[in-house]
């Protein structure tokens, strides 16, 4: 199978929205608002921990267009979580629409419906709000057993035992050992005991929250949202606001990124919970403001790394030890910590012993959520970086320290669920990306290698990292694919395309199938009450899981086709051959058109199949980065000259996208590692809450970053593929920290590597 | 208060409120492709033209365009539809919020620059934020879309 020839898939094919999302068709949520529609904004708390303890709307009320105001009184006390992940999981019930008590800066404290903009905005400024102000926890290294308490509330609830104590501020712990640490490590005549920082980076998708919501035609109460987890959001709203899921129904129009940012429930309850009160549609559009300080991002970490080695660079004995800040409620927290072990331990296959701990935290910050690479970011960074030092106390090139240690295909993984590893061509990675930048020429071991100027040095760095594709046993993603009243298909899915071009790869799978062309094809989604179950498009699965549902389906649809041929020209199904258009044996033969022209005739079933895929392993994708920095130490500034990343996605099921959106992960990685800082002041005020205070990469803070494909042959994936979504960001941190390092001698344990930071660590290290 | 100007080429005479942002006119004037991203003139989204300049239609009050030529993407279908092909070939578009207003930027530019260089490009669009690509893949189809454009006339 692995040489087939492939006509659709592995095929650079545009993405069947680009004219419409491009020539602005009125495709995205925002453009699609019914006429009428309230407009929905939110009062939020201006105090990182306090207790409301009265709320006057009266004077608000009386505001001409004010339709309602809605407090905590309004609202079910029900709780509920709004991360968009498997059900029953264990994201902490911790949370109501409104509450008596808000838990950082931005927590909403009323909702105001307006007819419009400004009416809205006139009311929200004369709720009057009387507060008793607490002691915020803003420090998530103190956060445990601080005498401020984030969540003391009597209905807070888990799902399942996650080793919490929350009357502790601790959300959840855990942990896994393999082999004997404490006596591999102690063995070891190299030892490495390392700490690094990341913080609450923003995914700053182009189009901010947003949803609106009516009553349909038949009294369901109906959400079009900008959502990665239409499914998880029917069940969600249904939850939070007392109602049974089957008078909830959510539609995914278009969507302006998401990132990880929409797997969470982050506006579409304001707006509901209007609709159920008002009768009346209603809208809510976050502001780049509210997006950067009420909602989500990732996880902030401490990650401790313990190293043990042998001489010549062979890993016996790592630990990843993980503190992450929940922030304010714990939304994916749980599932996010134990991706900075479960997806950086395995790449250091000769191990014997591997321990992980992780404790997750909550303070009166912001909630973190999903955002790309889901804890493996972080992970990836501190062990990457540590790797990085050990071959340079070793002398090593770090290039051959990854090559000596790679995991065997073949062999389980115990780090990684045990897993077997059954495609990696991570070492023809590493050699295409020391290739494309010039290693071998290039790369000066040491510090101060490359002096270009009076006070510049160049530096190179490079970093390994593996992701997952979907989540093992727990993704349900289901596809339906039908033959139509001719010779075209409509395939409808549930996978919810954010940007990434999910409806043409999947289209691409079944034109492979079908032997027709992808124009053949129309896909829709998705609206939860036509489109099969599928539970969102995150955790990198839609590739992978929704892919192999749709290589079933056609598979399927091909043999049902077959066999209403074999039926109608009276020949055995297995004498018939199929080439897209015609079912022939050589002598009689039924075109696919003459099939979908009567089954609507009443004269063979209308065919329709629908199949399911969950998958029983997460084939990791790898993902090779390479950096080359030039920095000023007069400035601190460091400059990205060159970034590479080659990448072993399986099969590349589209080469245009799947560079693109390696291209753009690699960014993202990059901002991560040089520009996105988030600070907040000592009262828990985020300050970098616009694109003036958080720097994203513009064009001109990046080289023309370069991506290449090193294929491998997954078994168990469509085509051979895995997923690509969320290990391009990974290596950039890394790989750009050491970069740093090999130009100036020095190390950045704390990220963004900004230019005040280099230059501060300069100066500590003339002085040291 | 009354707004009288030309849009795409047709005059528009419609009642604004006066702090009414050119970006909110537009739309409800049915310019889907007017979309806002930052609210702070971070991000350039919302370009448009204004007299056949490219500017931030977040940022500009709607008053201030009282009697001008205002042109979004819709006014330029037939050009913009051209360097989508070349968008979607190269697989540019990704989530595709940020491309009308990328759009109008390189259109703009077009009229302003000959033969500019790789780096004069990436100056003049700096304004315009992409989350999603990381923007190798609008380079790599500014270079055949600007050479093939201009040397077809």
């Amino acid at each position: 199978m692995a040489e087939q020839k492939l006509k659709y898939v592995n095929h650079p094919i545009p993405k069947k929205d680009a004219e419409a999302i491009m020539g602005g068709a009125p495709v995205y949520t925002d453009d699609l608002v019914p006429p009428g529609t309230l407009t929905v904004k939110l009062l939020r708390s201006p105090y990182a921990s306090a207790r409301i303890t009265a709320i006057d709307t009266a004077v608000a009320s009386k505001v001409p267009g004010v339709v309602c105001i809605l407090t905590h009184e309004d609202v079910p006390k029900i709780r509920y979580s709004f991360a968009g992940s498997n059900y029953p999981g264990n994201n902490p019930f911790d949370r109501y629409i409104l509450e008596d008590v808000v838990r950082y800066v931005g927590d909403p404290v009323a909702v105001i419906a307006a007819e419009n903009e400004a009416a809205a905005i006139r009311a929200m400024k004369l709720v009057k709000v009387t507060y008793e102000q607490l002691p915020p926890v803003l420090d998530f290294e103190t956060a445990e057993g601080n005498a401020s308490v984030v969540h003391d509330e009597d209905d807070y609830f888990y799902q399942m035992d996650i080793g919490g104590d929350i009357k502790k501020n601790l959300l959840s712990s855990e942990g896994f050992e393999h082999g004997d640490f404490d006596a591999v490590f102690a063995a070891c005549p190299v030892q490495l005991d390392e700490t690094y920082y990341t913080k609450q980076n923003q995914q700053a998708m182009m189009e901010t929250f947003r949803a609106f919501s009516y009553v349909d035609y038949s009294g369901s109460l109906t959400v079009v949202s900008s959502t990665q987890i239409p499914f998880h959001a029917r069940r969600i709203i249904a939850r939070a606001l007392g109602l049974p899921p089957a008078k909830v129904r959510v539609i995914k129009p278009r969507i302006g990124g998401g990132f990880g940012a929409k797997q969470s429930l982050v506006c579409e309850l304001f707006p509901a919970l209007v609709t159920r009160k008002t009768g009346r549609p209603a809208k809510i559009v976050f502001t780049r403001h509210e997006s950067f300080s009420a909602s989500n991002s990732r996880h902030e970490f401490r990650v401790g790394v313990r190293l043990g080695a042998e001489k010549d660079g062979t890993v016996k004995a790592l630990w990843v030890d993980s503190l992450e800040n929940a922030g304010a409620y714990g939304e994916h927290a749980v599932n996010v910590i134990g991706l900075s072990a479960h997806k950086t331990l395995p790449l250091y296959g000769k191990a014997s012993a591997n321990r992980y701990t992780g404790r997750v935290v909550y303070t009166n910050t912001m909630a973190g959520g999903a955002f790309r690479g889901f804890g493996a970011t972080q992970g990836c960074y501190a062990v990457e970086t540590t790797v990085n030092k050990m071959a340079r106390q070793l002398g090593l090139d770090p290039a051959a320290v990854r090559l000596a240690n790679l995991p065997t295909v073949g062999e389980p993984m115990p780090a990684y669920y045990n897993e077997t590893l059954n495609s990696c061509s991570l070492d023809r990675c590493i050699a295409t990306g020391k290739k494309m930048i010039g290693w071998d020429e290039k790369y000066v071991p040491g510090s101060f290698g490359r002096k270009t100027g009076p006070h510049t040095y160049r530096g190179m760095g490079m970093a390994i990292t593996m992701q997952g594709s979907g989540l093992t046993n727990l993704d349900a993603c289901s596809v339906t694919l039908r033959l139509d009243d001719d010779d075209y298909y409509t395939l409808m899915i549930g996978a919810s395309d954010m940007g990434t071009g999910c409806d043409t790869i999947l289209a691409q799978m079944a034109a492979e199938i079908l032997c027709c062309p992808v124009e053949n094809i129309t896909v829709d989604g998705v609206d939860t009450n036509h489109s099969p179950y599928d539970k969102g498009s995150y955790a990198s699965s839609t590739t992978y899981v929704t892919g192999n549902a749709v290589v079933k389906a056609a598979t399927q649809l091909v043999e049902r086709m077959r066999d209403v041929a074999a039926q109608k020209l009276n020949v055995p199904a297995t004498t018939l051959c199929f080439d897209g258009t015609t079912f022939t044996d050589g002598e009689k033969s039924l075109t696919v058109k003459e099939i979908g022209i009567e089954s609507v005739n009443g004269q063979n079933d209308w065919l329709t199949v629908t199949a399911s895929f969950s998958g029983k392993a997460s084939p990791p994708p790898f993902v090779a980065g390479f950096a080359e920095v030039e920095v000023d130490t007069e400035t601190g500034k460091v400059t990205l000259l060159d970034m590479v990343g080659v990448v072993d996605c399986g099969t590349v099921v589209n080469k245009s996208l799947a560079r693109v959106q390696a291209e753009g992960g690699l960014a993202q990685g990059v901002g991560m590692a040089l520009y996105e800082d988030v600070r907040y002041s000592t009262a828990g005020q985020l300050r970098t809450d616009s694109f003036m205070d958080y720097k994203i990469p513009s064009r001109l803070d990046l080289p023309n970053i370069r991506v290449a494909f090193e294929e491998s042959y997954e078994p168990s994936g469509p085509f051979g593929a895995k997923s690509i979504g969320e290990v391009v960001i990974n290596t950039p941190t890394p790989a750009i920290v050491e970069a740093i390092r090999n130009a100036v001698g020095v190390e950045i344990h704390s990220l963004p590597a900004t230019a005040e930071k280099v230059y501060m660590a300069l100066q500590n290290s003339k002085m040291a | 208060m009354e707004l009288h100007l030309t849009l795409n080429g047709k005059p528009v005479s419609k009642t604004i409120a006066p702090d009414a942002s050119l970006l909110n006119f537009l739309r409800e004037c049915g310019c889907h492709s007017v979309r806002s991203g930052c609210d702070t003139g971070n991000c350039g989204i919302c370009t448009v033209w204004v007299d056949g300049q490219p500017l931030l239609s977040c940022a500009y009050p709607a008053a201030r365009a009282e009697g001008k030529n205002i042109t979004t993407l819709e006014g330029v279908k037939a050009e913009a539809d051209e360097l989508i092909r070349y968008m979607a070939e190269e697989g540019a578009d990704q989530c595709g919020y940020c491309s009308p207003g990328f759009i109008m930027a390189v259109l703009g530019m077009k009229r302003e620059l000959q033969n500019p260089t790789e780096k004069e490009v990436k100056h003049y669009l700096a304004g315009n934020l992409c989350r999603c690509t990381g923007y190798a893949s609008q380079t790599r189809i500014l270079q055949k879309y600007l050479a093939e454009v201009q040397n077809n006339g």
